[in-house]
Parts: C-alpha cells; structure tokens; sequence
C-alpha cells in the first residue's frame, strides 16, 4: 500500500513539473495587460482579439497543415524504413542508421541552413512545400529510431513463419509485423507531430512568400513582448486537445462495454 | 530476406535531403569568404584554428557537461514513471503516455517562459517561500536553471522511448525468474533493467543531443551569461552572418556526437549479447 | 477497424484544412515586419481604402530579413530595417529607389530625421519608428543620480543590472563609458571596453532580451538597459520606473519602411508607405505600438501622458549628444569574438 502511495505521489510530482508552465499560461492568457510581471485583474479581451487576428489565425491553420501533413508522411516513410533497415546486412544498416541519425544530431540550425541551401540550390520557391519537406526530413528518423527498438523485440521467426505458412511478404507485413511494432509506430507518429509544431528554426530559415508558422510568429514577437493572444490560442489549443481526449477515453470505454471486456 | 527492399525509397531520400546537405555543410566549413556568394568561397583551415582556442573549448566543454548531466537526471527521474506507466492497465497507461506528449504541443519557447514567472525573483515559487518566512533564493539565471529547463524540456524524450521498450517484455519472462527464486530487485537489475536497454540507449541520446546543442534555453534561463555551443552556432547563422564559421562550430559538434553514440552503442551491442540475442 | 477510423478522422481534417485556405485573387502587396509593430486595424483601413489585400508577415532580427531578401524565392514589397542595416542593403543593392511623387506625405516627418547618414537623400527610406537607449532604474531601489553609464558598473548594485542581449548594443555602452564613438573600427578601443564589460560581468544579474520588461516592471533588479519605447510601456505598467539618458551620449535609431528589390508591386508598396505616413494613421499606430512616431503631426494627436513623454519624445538638447549606428561590415568578426570572450569568462 505504501509504495502505491508513493509511486502515485512520485508520478503526481513529475506531471505538476511538466504541467506548471502551462497553468501559468492559462493563468496569464487572461490578465488584463500585456506584461507578463504583473497580473493585472481578469479579462477575456485577448480570446475576442484572437479570433479578429486574421494573421495569427493564418499562422495556425498552416502550422496545422504542416504538422498533421508532416506526421503522416514521415511516419509511412519511416515506418517502412525502418523494417527495410531492421533486415539489411551488417554494413549497409549500419551507414544507413548513421546517416539516419545525421538530422537528429545535428544542431536544428545546421540542418535548417543545409536545406535552405540545398532549395536554393535547386532553385525551388521558399513557401509551404520547402517548409513541409524540410519538415518530413527532420520527422522521419524519429519515426525510425520510435519504430526500431519494436523490431529489435519482435520474435525474428514470426514474418517468416508466416511466409512459410504461405502469406506474401505484403500481407506477411500487414498482419504479422505492422501490428507487432504498432505501439512504436504511433509513438513515432505522435513524435513527428510534436516535432512539427514545435519548430522554430527549421521553418524559419525553409518558408517564404507569406507562410509562416505559430512558431514564427512567437520568436518573432520575442523581441518586442510577447502578445498575449498568443497565450490565449495556446490554452484554447491545449483545451480543446483535453477535450478531444476525453471524448476518445469515453468512447474506448463504451466500446469495451459493449463487447463486453 | 526481401523486406529490406522497402527501405529503398528512404535511401533515396536520404540521399537527396541529408547526404548532399551535409557535403554543403562540409564545404561551408572548409572555406571562407561572403556567406552569402558561392562565388567568394576559398578553401581554408581558418575556421577550426580559430575554435580550437581556449575561449571556444571551454564553451564546449560547459555544454557537455549540462547536457550530460540533464540526461543523467532525466534518466533517473524517467525511469521510474515509464516503469509505473508501463505496469498501470491499458487505459490509464495511454493516458499517461498522451499526457507526456501534450505539453510539447505548447510552444516551447512559451512554456520555457512560463518557467521565469515560476522561478524569477519576485516570482511564483519565492511568493511562497518568503510567506512561509524563509528567505527568497536564487533560482533562475544561472546553471541550475538551464538544467531545470533542459530537464524540463526533454524528459518525455526519455521517458516515451523505455516505456515502449518495457511494455514489449514478457510477463513470463518475470515470472519464470521469480518462480526461480529472484527477489524483486534481482528480477529488476537481471531481467528487467537488460531487456530495456535499447530504450535506455535510445533515450540517452534523444536527451544528450537536444541538450548539448540548445540555445533557447541557455538564452532565457540562464541569462546569456554563459553561452553554449549551441547559442555560439545560432549566432554565426543568424547574426554574425558568418556561415562558414558556423558550419565548421556543427561539425566539430557532430564528430563529439558521433564519438558519443559510437561508446553508447558498443554499450548496448555488449548488453545485448547478453540478452539474449535480441539483434 | 480503430486503424482505419483514425486515417479516416485524419484524411477528413486534411480537406477542411485544404479547403480553409482557398481564397479569391486580387491586387496584393507583402509586408513583412517585425513581430508586433503594428497596429492591425491599420491594415484593414489600408486594405478597405485601397481595394489591395496586405499579406503580413513577421521577422525578428535585422539579420533574419536580410537572409530572407538574400535567399531569393520569395518576394516582400514593403520591409522595416533598422538604419545601419539600410546602409548595408543600399550598398549591396537590395532596395529599389522611392518615387516621392507617389509618397505625397513624406512631408509630414520631421526635417530632423531627415538626411541621415544611411540614406543621405531619402532616396530609399521613410522613417517609421525612431527611439534612444538609455537606462530604466526602479526609485525604490536606486537613491543615487542616474546620469552616466558608470552607475552601471557601480558594486553596490550587484546582481541588480540587466544588460542588453546584444554584442553591438551592450558594446556600445561600454564604449560610451570610455567617451569613444559606438561605431569605432579601433582593435585597441573594442578591446577596452571588452575588458569594461569583463569587470562588469560579476555584477550583471542577466543579459536578455525582451524578458528585461517583465523582469523590470515586477522589481526583479534595479536597472536595465532598454530601448526607449519598450521603457514607455514598463513606466505605463509600474510607475517606480524611471528613464535616464546619459550624459556621455547614446545610440539613437530609426526603422524606415523601404522597398526591395524582389518587390512585385512597387506602386501598391508606394501606396501603403504613403498610408502609414498620415497623421491620423500614425498617431493610432504608435498609440498601439508605444515607440516615438517621427510625425510631428501624429504626435500632436496622441494622448496627453504619452505626447508629453520626455522618454519617447525627448527635447532636441537631450539628442544632441547621440549616434546612429553605422554598418559595422567586416568589423562584425570582431565583435563576436569580443562577445564569445564575454561570454565564456566565468
């Protein structure tokens, strides 16, 4: 009993540590000024400002494009990479994981400034594809290294058994190994989803001609305080997210009682 | 075996969007001139001789030892909450997982500031301590807060990879050890703690590498009064303007990377053989 | 089956999203500015006036909208640098010279801010925003004068001063400490006021950027360098604060609206530099922004306690003894290292 205690204590304690930051943005998203030393009495003004913000808005609906369109692409990308990696040949798996591993070592701005090169190089247009690119080239090996340790502890013999019970390597894949490796697969999902919306430096240098980001737009406001609109998108953002996995739990939860587990 | 054949179309991939980058990074460091026109590039060792000099070896080194010393503490504070996540029932046990997730999708430069109301002097955490009649302390804008944030900021990185690994081992493997007599922390430090080693690994360097090259977090908690390699970076491509210097600061970087990752994972392949023969 | 339902949910958000950003085509221009410089109504009177949609954008450094008008493939019509960052695009040919006859209300800014030394003509720019650097104190903390830039390395105040996150900004201080020019090219000078700001480092409590104005407005420290139109709105938010400029002078500075080269539509931009140049329309800008208008007429329009503000609109004498920053070009090499050297110095 007592180490249930403590290990429900212990799991409280980290999540208050993860979750401080964003009660005090909440908290913030409706003080009456824009400072964030002081609270200045509760106001709803900067929710009513935020929905007469058309470039703010803008700046959501394409972070949002980029991030569900980046994490779909990057996780069919790096899924399937990853099992073609899991069974190469000693050599050639161990360059292709190293040069996987290249976009996740390496500082987001020397990956940022290497990609604009590499589009002006080929003369592309900075707008929402290089952005979206740019953004499946720093995803991806996320999804690699998520979906990675899954194959390491799935039972090698379980593809080819199947294959020897007669199943095409496709249908092998479908039903024996993709289920096998699911959890990894949308953790590396919801990883590469993260990562998107998070960015700062990638898009930065990456966009153009009027697409820009949340991210953007929050560094770029650094300089100059930091709008509290901003703090308002953030928890209606973070609310309806709440919200959406409530909705998700209950429904789970039905399900099971209805099929009777 | 066929199925490696499905990673053909990442091999091209990556050959176009990290391959080629990296010898233009390359190039980047190896010459000089105008960032901004490839038609003033020379070639030149100026940029290494120029870090290699006391002044940017100990930027260097301060930053890894912060960032290893954050992933020791994220390792330590996230073991455990995988461990508790992976043994909770299936529901509760995504929740949790969700739960990690959604504070990254704030902004991060948002929550990092978040932290300053929380820690600055006249701030949430002090408000508290000086009600309770202590003295107010210190608590931002130096090395202890940029660890908080690096913690703050990569635990999930941690924790996410050895919760996928844990959930994945056997129950009758555990089972099969304590039926042959292991008391609990044998079952933990011969079964358990083994088996999850390649989350552990692949922890270890999602919080290493994030932690070694930030800039954001040195800039806002620590005050800039002590750089890291990573603000040194920042500032070649996006002040200074000097790109060559910057890129060859990356290199240097990645090569302390590598070196890092390469002693990881002999660490790793060696567990491994001795788990059982996972690979 | 919960596979499929989540691909369904998530090709379905993709459409909405798709179709959201669908609009009809008409006359555009692209501005792009820094992040919160501007008042968004204005925008819409312009874009209501004109009949010409304004596709905003932001940037946070000079040197971020000079990488992104040297990147190519994309194009702006209006930008906002800072003067010695319009001396580097005017040499490197980046601008595109104004037709005034298109600007009729470039008569209503102040003679004084004419003719500067990045853009001896005006050939290229129309000042926008303009301000001083000097330093805010909290009275409740501080009982000494503050006039001079040597209060700031005074040890009595330990752990009490912000500085600017900045090589050329906090450089400039120290350099003015020392009476030398901020735009000096001497090795000897730069390595002075290096060895000032070494001496000074132990007393700093931070060097930030925009944080100083939550740090300054709750009372964590008792000074901080700051621009002056982010000192107004720390006075508007505690009153304890005061603003000083030294005696041994400062940087005074300007950002101007220009047109860049890779600009498609010079007329519409011409249109809008105009727009922003009317009193009315400038008075409600800097009403909402905070910083010092250069339209006289426009000031005359702004409420009492900020018209009457000695912080944003400072007697002509108090100028006097002030500096614009030049393009430090190659000498830029310098102040990084002189800055790396600050600070890696435990």
């Amino acid at each position: 009993m007592v180490s249930r205690g403590l290990k429900r204590l212990y799991t409280f304690l980290i999540f208050l540590f993860l979750y401080a930051p964003i009660i005090v943005l909440i908290v913030f998203s409706f003080n009456n000024s824009k400072s964030r030393g002081v609270w200045a009495g509760f106001t709803f003004k900067w929710y009513i400002e935020l929905f007469k913000d058309a470039e703010i808005l803008k700046a959501l609906y394409y972070t949002l494009l980029v991030a569900v369109l980046s994490a779909l692409i990057s996780t069919v990308l790096g899924t399937f990479a990853a099992i073609g990696i899991y069974n190469m040949p000693g050599l050639s798996k161990k360059i292709t994981l190293n040069l996987n591993y290249l976009p996740v070592l390496n500082p987001d701005i020397v990956t940022a400034v290497s990609l604009m090169a590499l589009f002006r190089f080929f003369k592309m247009e900075f707008g929402l594809a290089t952005m979206l690119l740019s953004h499946i080239v720093f995803c991806t090996p996320y999804v690699i290294l998520s979906v990675l340790p899954k194959l390491k502890q799935m039972n090698k013999h379980l593809a080819e058994a199947a294959m020897d019970l007669g199943a095409t390597p496709f249908y092998a894949l479908r039903k024996v190994i993709i289920p096998e490796i699911m959890p990894g697969i949308i953790t590396g999902c919801l990883m590469a989803f993260t990562l998107s919306i998070d960015d700062f430096v990638i898009s930065f240098f990456n966009t153009g001609n009027n697409v820009s980001n949340l991210s953007i737009e929050i560094f770029s406001m650094s300089r100059r305080g930091i709008n509290p609109v901003i703090n308002a998108l953030s928890t209606l953002m973070f609310v309806s997210l709440i919200i959406l996995l409530l909705i998700i739990n209950k429904r789970t939860e039905k399900n099971e009682i209805e099929r009777g587990v | 075996m066929k199925m490696k054949k499905v990673a053909y179309p990442y091999i091209l991939w990556m050959a176009i969007f990290i391959v080629i980058p990296l010898f233009l990074i390359l190039y980047f460091a190896f010459t000089t001139g105008d960032s901004q026109n490839f038609a003033t590039f020379q070639f030149s060792l100026d940029n290494f001789k120029r870090f290699f000099t006391p002044t940017y070896l100990k930027v260097l080194g301060r930053s890894v030892n912060l960032a290893f010393i954050s992933t020791i503490i994220c390792l330590i504070l996230g073991y455990p909450l995988a461990y508790i996540i992976s043994k909770a029932e299936p529901r509760k046990r995504n929740m949790m997982v969700l739960m990690l997730v959604i504070p990254m999708w704030m902004n991060f430069l948002l929550r990092t500031y978040a932290w300053l109301t929380l820690l600055g002097r006249n701030g949430f955490i002090n408000f508290v301590i000086t009600k309770i009649g202590f003295k107010p302390l210190e608590l931002i804008y130096n090395d202890k807060a940029v660890l908080l944030g690096m913690v703050y900021n990569f635990l999930p990185f941690m924790v996410l990879p050895i919760y996928t690994v844990l959930i994945k081992i056997e129950k009758s493997l555990i089972e099969a050890a304590e039926d042959l007599g292991a008391n609990k922390i044998e079952v933990f430090s011969k079964v358990v703690l083994p088996l999850s080693m390649p989350g552990i690994i692949t922890g270890i360097t999602m919080v290493f590498i994030p932690a070694v090259s930030t800039f954001v977090i040195s800039a806002l908690l620590g005050g800039n009064k002590y750089n890291l390699i990573g603000n040194l970076v920042e500032q070649q491509f996006r002040w200074t303007g000097d790109w060559h210097f910057g890129s060859s600061m990356s290199i240097i970087l990645m090569i302390f990377i590598l070196i890092t990752m390469a002693l990881t994972s002999k660490f790793d392949k060696e567990k491994e053989g001795g788990g059982g023969g996972l690979w | 089956m919960k596979k499929r339902r989540f691909i369904l949910l998530a090709l379905s958000l993709i459409i909405v999203i798709m179709t959201v950003g669908c609009g009809e085509k008409k006359e555009t221009i692209n501005v792009y500015n820094w992040g919160d410089y501007i008042d968004k109504s204005v925008l819409k009177d312009f874009e209501e006036e004109y009949g010409i949609k304004v596709n905003y954008s932001m940037y946070e450094t000079n040197e971020d909208l000079y990488i992104k008008l040297k990147q190519g493939g994309s194009s702006y019509d209006v930008i906002f640098p800072s003067d010695y960052m319009i001396e580097r695009m005017i040499r490197e040919d980046l601008l595109v010279k104004l037709n005034k006859d298109n600007i009729p209300n470039i008569k209503n800014i102040d003679e004084k801010f004419f003719n500067l030394d990045f853009d001896k003509d005006n050939d290229y720019s129309v000042p926008y925003m303009w301000g001083t650097v000097g330093i805010i104190y909290n009275k409740t903390k501080v009982d000494d004068v503050v006039d001079s830039w040597n209060i700031l390395w005074n040890e009595k105040y330990k752990d009490e001063i912000i500085m600017l996150n900045s090589q050329r900004d906090t450089l400039a201080v120290a350099l003015k400490k020392l009476n030398y020019s901020m735009n000096t090219r001497n090795i000897k000078e730069l390595e002075e006021a290096k060895e000032q700001l070494l001496i000074q480092k132990p007393l700093v409590y931070a060097y930030l950027g925009d944080e100083v104005k939550g740090a300054m407005v709750s009372g964590e420290a008792a000074f901080a360098v700051v621009w002056s139109g982010d000192a107004v709105a720390m006075i508007r938010d505690n009153p304890d604060l005061e603003y000083a400029i030294p005696k041994e002078g400062t940087n005074l500075w300007f950002d101007s609206m220009v047109i860049p080269k890779s600009a498609k539509n010079k007329e519409g931009a011409e249109k809008f530099i105009n727009f922003m140049a009317r009193p009315d329309i400038a008075a409600r800008n800097t009403d909402y922004i905070g910083y010092s208008t250069p339209i006289p007429e426009a000031v005359e329009m702004l409420p009492e306690d900020i018209r009457n503000s000695k912080v944003a609109y400072p007697a002509d004498e108090e100028i006097e003894n002030t500096e614009i920053f030049h393009d430090p070009s190659d000498i830029i090499t310098e102040y990084d290292r002189i800055w790396t050297e600050i600070t890696s110095q435990d």
